[in-house]
């Protein structure tokens, strides 16, 4: 999946992450896409949830190795 | 948008449930949450200034204020602490694993908004004064005040 912004986490645990991710995503654009790269299994249903709570959407993950990148759209495109 | 609230009231001042209220604290700010905490009783401990507090105190209190000097950087574990040594582990495992420490954890939650209110009537009764707290505290207030938002919280935590 193509992402307009890559935030890396490998090594963070949570709320890290997630912290992250909220500090980043004013970064963007609305539209844009965050790459949140983990190595945390946690961030599998954490991102889901903050993307919910938050009204950004939730891309999807892709896993490779034990690398998971998530990927999150900014709202109000 | 989220318009939650939470709230958290901070009645202990051990560094594992300090860790755990602030890591709850920082992850509902971080999804758009209103959080406020509560310091109360034990719970001061860890938003006092570090080293000694002043004022105006009674011998009893002042005995407390010294076995209980606090300051986030003091605190010891709920168990295993085995004078010292467990804390000390406990800080430099978390270290090795990127984990903030609480005083970090409390710098990230104040850049997140997350509100500290100190506990009035615990502070009589310890004889602390408001300048023996951390300019961070942005209010003080009694229980009244904590009912008032905790009514309005969906998530209201006792740690």
């Amino acid at each position: 999946m193509k992402a307009d912004q890559t935030l890396d986490c490998i090594g963070l645990y949570c709320p890290m992450p997630i912290v992250k991710t909220a500090q980043r995503i004013r970064e963007l654009e609305p539209g844009e896409v965050l790459e949140v790269l983990s190595d945390d299994i946690g961030i599998k249903s954490d991102m889901p949830a903050w993307a919910e709570k938050t009204g950004n959407e939730f891309l999807g993950a892709e896993e490779e190795g034990g690398e998971i990148k998530v990927y999150v759209r900014k709202a109000g495109a | 948008m989220n318009e939650e609230s939470m709230t958290i009231i901070v009645f202990s001042d051990d560094l594992d449930r300090g860790l755990a209220a602030f890591n709850l604290a920082n992850t509902g700010a971080s999804m758009g949450m209103k959080v406020s905490m509560f310091f109360t009783f034990w719970g001061l401990g860890v938003i006092k200034k570090d080293g000694s507090a002043k004022g105006n105190k009674s011998f009893m209190q002042w005995m407390m204020g010294f076995m209980k000097r606090g300051g986030a950087k003091r605190l010891k574990m709920s168990q295993m602490h085995m004078l010292g040594m467990g804390t000390a582990t406990m800080k430099s495992l978390m270290k090795k694993n990127h984990m903030p420490s609480l005083p970090e954890m409390m710098v990230l939650a104040k850049e997140q908004g997350v509100k500290f209110i100190a506990c009035t009537t615990s502070m009589a009764l310890m004889g602390l004064e408001e300048g023996d707290f951390i300019p961070e505290v942005d209010e003080f207030a009694g229980a009244a005040t904590y009912l008032g938002l905790a009514t309005d919280s969906k998530v209201n935590l006792f740690i």
